[in-house]
């Protein structure tokens, strides 16, 4: 289903609509019997990509191929094999864009620093604006007559 | 930083959130301008396929023409275009003029993706026939090998089975000559 | 034909030439002095309103009397749409929704001269306003030039194309201007920013001004963000709330700046210290909510929820994007480091501030967590080719860590006091709450599998115990005679109380999601009569029957869920079968329970040997409904604190207006 221009239009409209009207598993035969062995699979399918609809996973997604995948999935697990041999599977096939949760790599490192470095870099920042100049700064001076003035108002206006 | 007054050092400091945000509008704007010049996509997907050998396959026909499988692509010498396509893709018919014109550059070899032999014959009947031979891929789980997401997109493969171009969109007139027919030329040669 | 589309295409121009006007006359009076200017100003922000009123109810009158020669009402509305849908389709679409910013923009311009007319200075005023005029203008121009809603067409068509089945649903229909106010109400404080850089000068005052501003803004895009997922969560059926989709992320970013904005504004009012930080905090709040909304549009960022693309457009946007973020950051550069903090007071790194700048630390950090997820994918593939995906389970990994000491921090916060606190006393008010906690969690462990939805669910009680303790604390519970107790606390200031309320309202929704994380689901494929079982209930298919329905047919069953026995609820899962579109939709079925909801979708039906069977998909959603019941009950405590008769400024107004006191009070 690869569209020029207009046909995508018309596709994203459908990849709105299909996904939400139909199920996404909709036929209980798709589902592994043993509940483990599908949770797994659910957790797997959770992990990858609809290639066809934007921003969700096969398992989600009532896309004919989401279909597929899911199925393949399933049948991937039933044989036993680890999650990330399937998700190798995948990647193999479809590359780096269906894993939703991208591989740690020199490209996505600086993806997953930040969550790391945010906290530290915005501590820094306080404690450069706000710490550094702590012992420079001249102890406060004494209410001058009229703050005392402007003081008592505020606090009568607060218990009025 | 010591020979700037203290004040120019907090401006400095206060201009780094702008020079985030030109950095990031400015790529928003290149990416812009290459999605109207057409040279970028978002949704485009990479495709690790590339420059591997074809995977594993074998497929049968659709009667009358002869199927065929990873082996036979492998043991080519001269290109061949692998198309997968099905009768039930509008922009798939759109594209089959192309291929009718491009058959005569090149062998082309379809795979009928998710379809059934009479609807494809059918199709293939009002439409004419580009393909020299024609497989068919009745639960698609081929394309997920070589990593298709929909229908039509085409391979290019060369010698010993290495796919070397892949377009995941359908053919136009312009892919065809500025990309393909000079690609074609360069691997054969 | 009093309101016809031309009317309506007019007031939108004239819109715009008053916006342009109401954003120079004030600077222009300013310079020379000049009162007549300044005070035309106001005029000109309610003339704008007007015009946009005008606007907006011709595009409605067209909608709602199916004027086909319209091209948007072609394209989004149908004969047989009910009179709702006619109505709020109108800001359902590209065009119709930038209408409503620009609308909701003058309103703001209108309240802000309404209310701020005698308790701010002229100047600061005159400037808010200008600089909502400015922004106002732009979009009306955007408006005007690249999605005008008033565009006809010709030959007319007999029929318009009909909007979404999806989006034909009472909770999404408001959801749009709940969510615009909140993203153009921190227009509010990003023009207060604005104008502070313009006057040099920032001060406690200024503080309390913004906060109102800020904190309504917050309020509607708390229940517009609500809203959205609930709408996900019932729409969409299959039991997910939050999908982390570039849409969803672009108003979850805003709200993370704009909830440190409230917070951070709290010590500029009460410390007269983080001046300049909240400064940038209020440019990037309304820069976050501008961007967010606009790029999504573009289609750079793909989207599920996604209008149709135009790069034509985006280029439009970026450049107003440009003009306003860019000249705004440049503003601040260029100004904000004369906005000494040399006259601030210091404190404490524990301490209510140091508690609150924590707090302004985690919560920036989510938001550039969200930010870098969202926009590392478009990112990669412009300067490397590669492409990536950035999805649930990558953010669900990332800011939850970072959430996690945030609720902490949220529990400790109220209870320590300014400037300086010492540890001991703060662990002897404490241990009672640790204590109460730990004994929540034994008990909560039976109920949860896994350790992190445990660990989420103990900070969610943690958080509710904190703060109900606080206030019992301040009241004296259990130490003074209870009378006295209640005394205080009806002293107590309606801020205190407020936060208190708000914070418990984060812990609802955190223990919600917590115990969602526990849903349990089922597909089945079920006869007439038959039971199944879920989650310790009993779930029957009684009945299946066809309903018409406005512009649809709909194949409704009928499922009792029993527990033992006893009837518990009587869910009606439809399938609705639009005809203008040709499309069938699942129509979710939900009975929310105090503690759980029961979620039923209806499938497909398939008859094999005269027995008919239909798919059903069941969901036991444990605590659901809290997760939006906390949003509220954030907003509840956020409105109650904004009440607070300290920083009220408009009982101060109305006071002035020589309003008798009842009046007054029943306001």
């Amino acid at each position: 289903m690869k569209f020029s221009t207009l046909f995508k239009t018309i596709f994203v409209v459908l990849c709105i609509l299909f996904p939400f009207s139909l199920l996404a598993v909709d036929d209980p035969e798709e589902m592994l019997p043993n509940p483990k062995a599908e949770a797994r699979a659910e957790a797997i399918g959770e992990q990858l990509r609809c290639l066809v609809c934007q921003n969700e996973s096969i398992e989600d997604s009532s896309s004919a191929l989401a279909r597929d995948l899911r199925k393949i999935v399933r049948e991937h697990v039933a044989q036993g094999e680890s999650n990330q041999h399937i998700i190798n599977w995948m990647v193999q096939r479809y590359g780096a864009f269906i894993r939703l949760r991208p591989a740690f790599s020199s490209s996505t490192l600086l993806l997953w620093s930040v969550p790391f470095l945010a906290p530290f870099i915005g501590c820094f920042i306080a404690y450069f604006f706000y710490y550094r100049h702590k012992k420079t700064l001249p102890p406060h001076a004494p209410l001058t007559q009229e703050e005392k003035k402007r003081l008592n108002i505020l606090i009568k206006d607060t218990h009025s | 930083m010591t020979h700037f007054s203290p004040l120019t050092r907090r401006r400095l400091l206060m201009s780094i959130p702008l020079i985030g945000a030109m950095g990031i509008g400015f790529s928003f704007w290149k990416m812009l301008t290459d999605m109207s010049a057409g040279t970028f996509n978002s949704h485009d997907i990479n495709t690790p396929i590339l420059n591997r050998p074809v995977p594993y396959f074998t497929l049968p026909g659709v009667i009358p023409q002869q199927g065929f499988s990873s082996t036979e692509l492998k043991h080519l010498n001269t290109p061949v275009l692998v198309i997968f396509f099905a009768s039930w893709c509008i922009p798939c018919l759109e594209e089959m003029p192309i291929l009718l014109s491009l058959k005569n550059f090149l062998p082309l070899w379809g795979i009928a993706y998710k379809d059934s032999p009479y609807n494809v014959k059918e199709f293939l009947h009002n439409s004419g026939n580009p393909f020299t031979r024609l497989a068919e891929d009745r639960h698609g789980l081929v394309g997920i090998d070589w990593g298709i997401s929909g229908v039509p997109e085409s391979f290019l493969i060369g010698a010993g089975g290495i796919i070397r171009w892949h377009n995941p969109n359908p053919l136009t007139e312009e892919t065809m000559t500025h990309i393909l027919l000079p690609l074609v030329k360069k691997i054969s040669s | 034909m009093f309101f016809s589309p031309e009317l309506g295409h007019y007031a939108l121009a004239l819109a715009c030439i008053i916006a342009t006007a109401q954003g120079i006359f004030p600077f222009i009076g300013l310079y020379y002095r000049n009162s007549l200017l300044i005070n035309l100003t106001y005029r000109l922000a309610y003339g704008q309103c007007i015009a946009l009123s005008v606007s907006f109810l011709c595009l409605i009158y067209a909608a709602v009397t199916n004027d086909f020669s319209v091209e948007n009402i072609a394209m989004n509305s149908a004969v047989s749409k009910p009179l709702l849908y006619k109505i709020t389709g109108v800001w359902g679409n590209h065009e119709g929704s930038i209408l409503l910013w620009a609308f909701i923009l003058s309103l703001c311009g209108t309240v802000v001269s309404l209310f701020g007319r005698h308790s701010l200075p002229t100047s600061l005023k005159a400037r808010v306003i200008a600089i909502l005029g400015l922004i106002a203008a732009g979009f009306e121009l955007f408006c005007l030039t690249t999605s005008n809603p008033f565009m006809r067409i010709f030959p007319a068509p007999w029929d318009g194309q009909g909007m979404n089945p999806l989006l034909q649903d009472p909770g999404l229909a408001f959801h749009p201007p709940i969510l615009y106010a909140g993203y153009v109400g921190f227009a509010v404080p990003f023009a207060f920013a604005i104008a502070a850089l313009l006057e040099g000068h920032v001060d406690a005052a200024w503080g309390q001004w913004v906060r109102p501003w800020a904190i309504t803004a917050w309020c509607f895009l708390t229940c517009g963000i609500a809203a959205g997922s609930w709408w996900s969560y019932y729409v969409l059926g299959w039991g997910g709330y939050w999908f982390w989709d570039p849409v969803e992320n672009a108003s979850l970013i805003p709200w993370l700046t704009g909830t440190a904005l409230i917070h951070s504004a709290i010590v500029v009012e009460k410390r007269n210290t983080l001046k300049i930080w909240t400064i940038l905090l209020s440019i990037g709040t309304f820069s976050f909510s501008l961007s967010g909304t606009f790029l999504v549009r573009s289609g750079i960022l793909n989207s599920v929820h996604a209008f149709a693309n135009d790069p034509a457009r985006g280029i439009f946007i970026l450049g107003l994007l440009g003009i306003v973020i860019g000249g705004s950051l440049l503003l601040f550069a260029y100004r904000a480091p004369l906005l000494t903090e040399t006259n601030s007071t210091l404190f404490e790194p524990l301490s209510r501030e140091g508690m609150l700048l924590l707090n302004n630390i985690l919560l920036c950090s989510l938001c550039a967590v969200v930010l870098t997820g969202t926009l590392y994918p478009p990112f990669m593939a412009i300067l490397t080719g590669q492409t990536i995906s950035v999805g649930k389970p990558f953010f669900d990994a990332t800011t939850i860590p970072l959430a996690i000491p945030l609720f902490i921090a949220m529990g400790i916060g109220p209870m320590l006091p300014w400037k300086r606190a010492h540890l001991w006393p703060l662990l002897n008010k404490l241990w009672f709450v640790i204590a109460l906690t730990a004994i929540a969690a034994l008990i909560a462990s039976h109920k949860f599998y896994g350790l992190l939805p445990l660990v989420c669910a103990t900070i969610a009680i943690w958080i509710i115990i904190a703060s109900l303790s606080d206030i019992a604390q301040r009241v004296a519970l259990l130490r003074a005679p209870f009378l006295t107790s209640i005394n205080r606390a009806c002293a107590l200031p309606r801020s205190v109380i407020g936060v208190a309320i708000a914070h418990i309202g984060v812990g609802i929704t955190v223990l919600g999601i917590s115990a969602m994380s526990q849903a349990q689901h089922l597909i089945v494929e079920m006869p007439i009569g038959t039971t199944k079982h879920l989650a310790g209930y009993d779930w029957t298919l009684t009945g299946i029957a066809k309903k018409p329905g406005p512009n649809y047919m709909a194949l409704v069953a009928t499922l009792e869920v029993r527990n033992n026995g006893k009837l518990i609820a009587t869910l009606h899962p439809a399938r609705r079968h639009f005809n203008t579109q040709n499309q069938t939709i699942a129509h979710v079925s939900i009975a929310s329970l105090p503690f759980a909801d029961l979620y039923s979708v209806l499938g497909k039906q398939r008859t094999i040997d005269h027995t008919t069977t239909y798919v059903l998909k069941l969901h036991y959603n444990p605590l659901a409904s809290w997760i939006w019941g906390g949003a509220l009950i954030m907003v509840i405590g956020s409105a109650f604190s904004f009440s607070d008769r300290r920083n009220n400024h408009f009982r101060h107004i109305l006071h002035r207006q020589h309003l008798s006191p009842s009046v007054i009070e029943a306001l």
